[in-house]
Formats: C-alpha cells, structure tokens, sequence
C-alpha cells in the first residue's frame, strides 16, 4: 500500500501533520490574538504552553480522564494569563518585559513541578477515525483527527462572530484601537486587558494540554519547541484575524510536519533542514510583513509595538 | 432624604446657568467665580487663551471635574454633576478637539457602541434599520460602513456631532471643533450646528480661536482671561477688535492685525523640489510628481486639509521618510537631508508635534537646545562635550526666546506645548537660516505665542531665508506667505501669489475642487 501511494504520501502526510501539528499553535494564536485585540501583547504564551502541557498531563494522570486535564490546562493559563494582565495594569510596566518574565517562570514551573511525571503514562485524548472509509492506512492516519482540532476550528469562527456582533467583542476591539475612546465611554480599559489577557491565556493552556495528551503525547521538557512563540508571529501574519489565524495555523502545522513526511518517503538527507521549515516560515513572514516604512494594516492601535 | 428621581431627558434644546464657579488645583486657582448663562437653543461662543479656564469650566459642566464652588442649573433646576454619567443622563455632551472615535470601527460600531445600553448580542440588521431612520433626520450623510481611520478629517468632525445627537444630548459643548476642517467645512458643520439651535434642538456651547467663526455664527460670546469672566455680550455688538482686548488685555496686540512687513523682491531659487513622489505608513503614495521652489526671501504657504500629504512631504524634507522618486536641490546642489547636509546648506525645521518630531522628551532643555550643534566647535572638542558651554547656550537662548522653564536642566516634556515650541525654534532659529522649514508652528498656542512666533518667521524671512510654511490655518497662510500653494491628495492643486489670493477658491482647491478654475480672478 506504501509503495503504491508513492509520492501522494508526501502531501497527505504533510496534510494529516498540519491537522496534527496546528492545534496547539490554533489555540496558542486565538488566544494571542484575542490578547492583542485588546491592546497588549503577550509573549508569555510559551511559557503558559508548557505550563498547560504539565498541568493537562498530571491532572489526566492523576483523575485519569484526559478532558479533566484539557480543563485544568486552561484553567493553568488562565491563572498565568491573569498574572501577566495584572501586572501589566501597574503603572509603567512593558508588557513585553513581563511576557518575557513570564515565558521564562511558566517553563521554569512546569519543569520544576512536573519533574516526577516525565516517567508515567497519562491517559490521553481520543481522535475521530474520518479516514475509515479508506483503504489505505497512511489516509487513514492522516484523517485522524482530534477533537480539540474541531474546538478550536469553532472558537476561531466564534471569535470573529464575537468581535463582530458582541458587545464584549467590540469593548476589546474599542479598548485595543483607543483606549482613550473606551475610557471616555467609561469602560475600563485596564479590566478588559486583564480579562483579555486571562481568556487568551486559558486558550493557550488549552493548546499546551494538546501537546502532552495527543501529539507527541507525553510529557518531558522538550515538548515544546517554541510553537508559543511562534504563534505571536502567527497572530502578525493573520493580520489579528481569527479566521486567518486558523489557515495560518495550518500552515505552519503543514510546514512542521514537512520533515516527517518527507522522511516517511525515504528523503532523510535534508531532515534537520526541513525539520526547521516553521522557523524558517516564521522568519519569513517577518521578513515580508515587517517593513520601516509601513505600519502594519489591521494592527490594534494601542499595541506597543505600534504605536 | 428624598432624593427626586432624575428628569427624563428633555426633547428640546437645555438652557444651562453657571453660578460662581470657581475651580482651585492647589493654590493655583484655574476658575475664578465665573458665571455663564446659556439660554436653550443658544449658540454661545466661549473666547480665550490658552489656560484661560475655558476647558476648565467645560470640564466641570460635563462632569470631570468638581467644581470647589458654584452652581449649575438646568432648565431653571438646580442640578448636581458629579460624574460625566451625570451630565450624559441630563443630556449634556462633548465634541473634543481630538477625535474620540475608533479608528478600526465602522460609523455604524462607533454610533452603536457610544450607547448606554448596548445589548449583549448586537443584532446588525435592527439597528442598521435604527440607524437608517436616524440618518434621515440629520443634514448631511456619511457613509454608515466606513471605517472612521478612512474618512476625512471633516468627515470624523461630522461623525462626532452626530454621535452626540444619535445619542439625543441637548446641549452640545464642542472643544475647537474647527481646527481641522476646510473653511467650507467649517462653515458646513458650524451652520448645520446653528440650525439644530435655531429649531431649539439643542443649545451650543462653542470654544474657538477664530473670530471669523463667531462672528458668522454665535449669538452670544462669553470671555475668560486667568480664570475670570472678562467680557460677555451679543455679537452683534461687538468687534473682534473689542473681544480681542477682552481676552489678552489691552496690553498686547491684537490678533488680525497684520505683521507683514513687505518684504524685499525674492532673489534666487534656494529650494527646489522636483517630481518628487513619498509614501505613507502603509506604502500608499502620500505625494505625487510635486514640484515645487522656495526662493530666498520669499515664505511659501503649504494649505490643505490635514492628509493630503503635508506631514509625508515635510518628513521627507527633514528626513525623515524616504523620497521615493524625485530629488530635492538647495542651492542647486542634491540635498537628502543628512547631517552634513543640513549643516552646510544650514537647513532648519521646525516640525508639527515638535516634542514628538524634533525633541527627545526625556533630555533637559539644554541638551535639546544642542541637538544642532552639541557635536561641533565651541560645544565640543572631539570627543569630549563641553556641559558648561552647552548650559551656557541654553540659558541665553531661554532668556532670548522666553521660553518658561523651570531650568535648562529641566526634561523639556514637563514643558508646556508652547515652550517646547519656543525651545525648539530658539535652536532652530538662532543662527545663521538659508532654508525654514516649519509646519502648524503655532498650532494649540496662545495668541501671545502665536505673535511671537510669526515675528520670528518673518524676521527669518526678511534675513533671507527660504521658508516653506505648511499649516492648516488658512489666516495664518494668508497673513506670513508671499505665495501660497494648496495640496490635495498629495498633489498642488493651486497656487497663487498673496496679492491675488482667493479664499473661496484656495478652500475649493483644499476640497478638492480645483478643477480648471483660474488661479484667481
């Protein structure tokens, strides 16, 4: 059957890896964009990736359900969300210094307390079997698909219905654009940060447990390769777009999972070259968006990097 | 205590009284037992200079600040305001000198969004039915799915007001509504304001600099000066003149009367510009195929609605943007705005937002005061600075151009706008000037400033130096320039010697009505 599929095994794999690959940088890059929305970044998300990744592990392995670890994951980054919304309030304070901090201390965390959990096997997520209409396997394991890829899949289209047509949604994107209309309306500017920053922080905690319950699947310190950083480039290239955040998400899963799949084939020659695919795209989308001489289209107005 | 249930809001124009108000901020008193009376469907104008209290008071009627003494009444009743959530119940509301719309939000959000009781779930299709319906009340139409960031100043002015009568305020206070609009525009707006009054359905209460604008417009006219009512009166009875001297005292000059001196027959080209072609923020053509000379001797005014390409083509003058095609010559030599470039065709600016563009906030006075020249001869021998010297410089320029600061060590942020302006011209304009170039120098200022400001233009003028002025204040173009120049979308669309200046057709060439009209007739 291998043989047969040939070179069609390429692009399915890479598609099956994308659907794979892209959950935690959805998840990671809804959360960011709704962060961003309101007018602060978070670079931090990393760390909160990690931290939820441990958390979603150890709370499955201990209670024994995974969807309890999904839960515990995002209420972790929630939790660390809250932190960096908080001190970002006070006075003075970049909120780039502090998601810096805070990469660093969630990662640090999470190594420190999930250390005797690298060894035990938690139970993990389930995925739904759409490819079992097909006779051949590798379709078959590329239309695995989890439900934490569906979930995420809505809440971008809930997020951009949300901005559009809520009151809360516009409140973020008034706050994010000026904060001193919102203030002039009375909102408060610093509250709806916060809370933007805590939502978005739970979506990055979800987005970590995918890491450890589903793919790769276990928990260890090298889990994440930085997938939380990657997703604040991810958030630039979508123009803080949910929708586009969701293709720009599969893009750069397509791109990870470049290196596995053309290894599958039995290209192994360039594998370290093409296993650093995302980082080069990441580069890339910097490169092609960033510019001296143009501010960014779509970019919320308060953002420190903009303004 | 019974506390009477607030009125409900009223459906004609309010008529608002205030009693001895009096507003201290330590022991410095900002409003001095001030009393106005506005009747309901009034248009009141409110005079004075810079730190007069006129933002003050407006600020206590709408609720920001508490007032330390003094009454309010509305219609008659005695009303407390505590929060601006009180003055919006009551139906009081403001029009700020900068805008307070979202940018990235359609007219339709930022309408529906300044309500009180925004739902939940905004559904689009009613309120774009309510919105429809409102719309045909109003005089002007603007189009409701724009995003505000898109339209143009006069059109974001627009929005403004009908924001507040979307949200059914009765009594309108409007901060400098005008200073970004064409005189048409202005005009527009201020008429279809009158109007609304005239039909008693709202009251007007208006601050302005330009007496143009009162004069067509206000019925009433109140004057604070330091804080104290200075002057009030029917329009009609009064000169700008007799204003004037209400607001600044007899001491000084008056505003409108001319400070041009004639000068000398302009000599060579000094300043030329060619073809030149610069983009905005987001890579768009900002300016395109401009043309342009500036002789020695000779001040041409920039006029235009601010965005059409003013501040890109400054910018690319000082250097800071690119100039995509073109060139720029002084003296017939390339210029691109280098260091040494600018120091050897002794090119000065003075920059709209100077703090911003042309200061380092959190350097002291003296230090920006060197930004020209702290790296050259006497201020340095290589590569030591010379503090001493430098301080030294500093205090002659702050004693000659009178710029108040707590001292040349000071951090020039924590002055204000006008000394920072004076700061920064005292460097630009204390040597020797081949080529000016400034852009709204006096923009916020007061008329005291203002005064002096314009003098050092002219004297930079009469030294012979090249001065391109851009600004957004037609009278301030007409009363320096020796030709004036009238961009839109980043063209020249008009251009006039001052003798044969038109104001009817230089502001149908700011909006964009140029066409094949005659220079001037």
């Amino acid at each position: 059957m291998d043989a047969s599929l040939g070179w069609w095994g390429v692009p399915i794999a890479v598609l099956g890896g994308a659907i794979r690959i892209s959950t935690p940088f959805l998840f990671v890059s809804l959360g960011e964009c709704l962060t961003e929305k309101s007018g602060r970044i978070n670079l931090g998300l990393e760390g909160i990736l990690v931290m939820g990744a441990m958390t979603g592990y150890c709370v499955s392995y201990l209670t024994g359900s995974p969807w309890l670890g999904v839960l515990a994951a995002g209420f972790a980054g929630l939790l660390l969300g809250l932190l960096h919304g908080m001190v970002c309030s006070l006075p003075r304070v970049n909120d780039i210094a502090v998601g810096i901090g805070l990469m660093l201390f969630g990662t640090g965390l999470a190594f420190f307390l999930g250390k005797p959990f690298v060894q035990p096997k938690a139970p993990t997520l389930p995925a739904i079997p759409l490819g079992a209409w097909a006779s051949s396997p590798q379709v078959q394991a590329a239309l695995q698909i989890n439900v934490l890829f569906i979930v995420g899949a809505l809440l971008a289209v809930a997020l951009h219905w949300v901005f559009r047509n809520t009151r809360w949604g516009l409140v973020v994107r008034m706050v994010g654009d000026s904060a001193d209309a919102a203030r002039a309306m009375g909102y408060n500017v610093n509250a709806v940060r916060m809370l933007a920053t805590a939502l978005g922080g739970f979506s990055a905690g979800v987005g970590g447990s995918f890491l450890s319950l589903y793919y790769p699947g276990s928990w260890n310190e090298g889990l994440s390769s930085g997938q939380g950083l990657m997703a604040v480039a991810l958030v630039i290239f979508a123009r803080w777009r949910p929708i586009h955040c969701f293709w720009a998400a599969l893009l750069f899963g397509g791109a990870s999972a470049l290196g596995p799949a053309l290894q599958s084939v039995g290209i192994t020659s360039g594998y370290y070259l093409f296993n650093a695919a995302p980082y080069v795209l990441t580069l890339g989308v910097m490169i092609a968006t960033c510019s001296t001489k143009r501010t960014l289209a779509g970019a919320p107005g308060e953002l420190s990097v903009t303004r | 205590m019974l506390i009477p249930p607030p009125a409900p809001p009223s459906e004609s124009a309010l008529a608002i009284e205030c009693l001895g108000m009096t507003k201290r901020f330590g022991s410095f008193t900002a409003l001095d037992d001030v009393s106005i009376r506005v009747e309901a469907g009034a248009f009141h104008a409110l005079l004075g200079e810079n730190g007069a209290g006129k933002s003050t008071l407006v600020k206590c009627l709408v609720g920001y600040y508490r007032p330390d003494a003094g009454q309010i009444t509305v219609d008659g009743r005695e009303r407390e305001i505590r929060s601006p959530q009180d003055a919006h119940a009551i139906g009081i509301g403001m029009v700020y000198q900068h805008f307070t719309l979202v940018p990235s939000m359609s007219v339709a959000e930022n309408l529906v969004m300044a309500r009180n009781d925004v739902p939940m779930r905004i559904d689009w299709r009613r309120e774009r039915e309510r919105l429809a319906g409102f719309m045909e009340t109003v005089p002007f139409r603007i189009p409701l799915d724009a995003p505000v960031a898109s339209l143009a100043a006069g059109e974001k002015q627009k929005v403004e007001i009908l924001k507040q009568l979307y949200l059914e305020r009765r009594f309108m206070i409007l901060d400098e509504p005008t200073s970004v609009l064409t005189p048409q525009e202005a005009d527009e707006v201020l008429g279809m304001l009158r109007g609304l009054a005239q039909r008693q359905e709202v009251s007007v209460l208006i601050i302005t600099h330009k007496f143009r604008e009162v004069m067509a417009f206000a019925d009433r006219v109140s004057v604070l000066r330091r804080g104290k009512l200075t002057g009030e009166g029917r329009v009609a009875d009064l000169t700008p003149a007799a204003m004037a001297e209400m607001m600044i005292g007899a001491r000084e000059s008056a505003p409108g009367e001319s400070h041009r001196k004639t000068g000398g027959t302009p000599g060579a080209v000094r300043l030329a510009l060619d073809a030149c072609h610069v983009h905005d923020d987001t890579g768009l053509p900002a300016v395109e195929d401009l043309s342009l000379s500036v002789r020695e001797g000779e001040i041409v005014g920039i006029a235009g609605v601010s965005g059409n390409g003013q501040r890109e083509l400054v910018e690319a003058l000082i250097g800071q943007r690119e100039l995509v095609s073109g060139s720029v010559k002084i003296a017939g030599e390339p210029f691109r705005a280098t260091r040494a470039e600018i120091r050897r065709h002794r090119v000065f600016s003075l920059p709209e937002e100077p703090l911003r563009n042309a200061c380092v906030g959190m350097l002291s006075v003296a230090d920006n005061m060197g930004l020209r020249n702290f790296d050259r001869p006497p201020l340095a021998s290589w590569p030591w600075l010379k503090r001493g010297r430098l301080r030294a410089q500093a205090r002659k320029l702050i004693a000659e151009f009178k710029v108040k600061t707590p001292g040349a060590e000071a951090p020039i942020h924590n002055l204000s706008g006008g000394n920072v302006q004076r700061a920064v011209l005292a460097r630009e304009l204390s040597g020797d000037v081949s080529v000016l170039i400034v852009a709204n120098p006096v923009f916020g200022l007061d008329f005291a400033a203002v005064a002096e400001i314009h003098a050092r233009i002219l004297a930079a003028r009469a030294a012979g130096a090249a001065v391109l002025l851009v600004s957004e204040d037609l009278d301030e173009l007409l009363e320096l320039s020796d030709r004036v120049v009238v961009m839109f979308d980043g063209r020249i669309v008009h251009e006039t010697a001052i003798g044969a200046a038109d104001v009817g057709v230089i502001g149908r060439a700011m909006a964009g009505h140029a066409g094949s009209e005659p220079a001037a007739t």
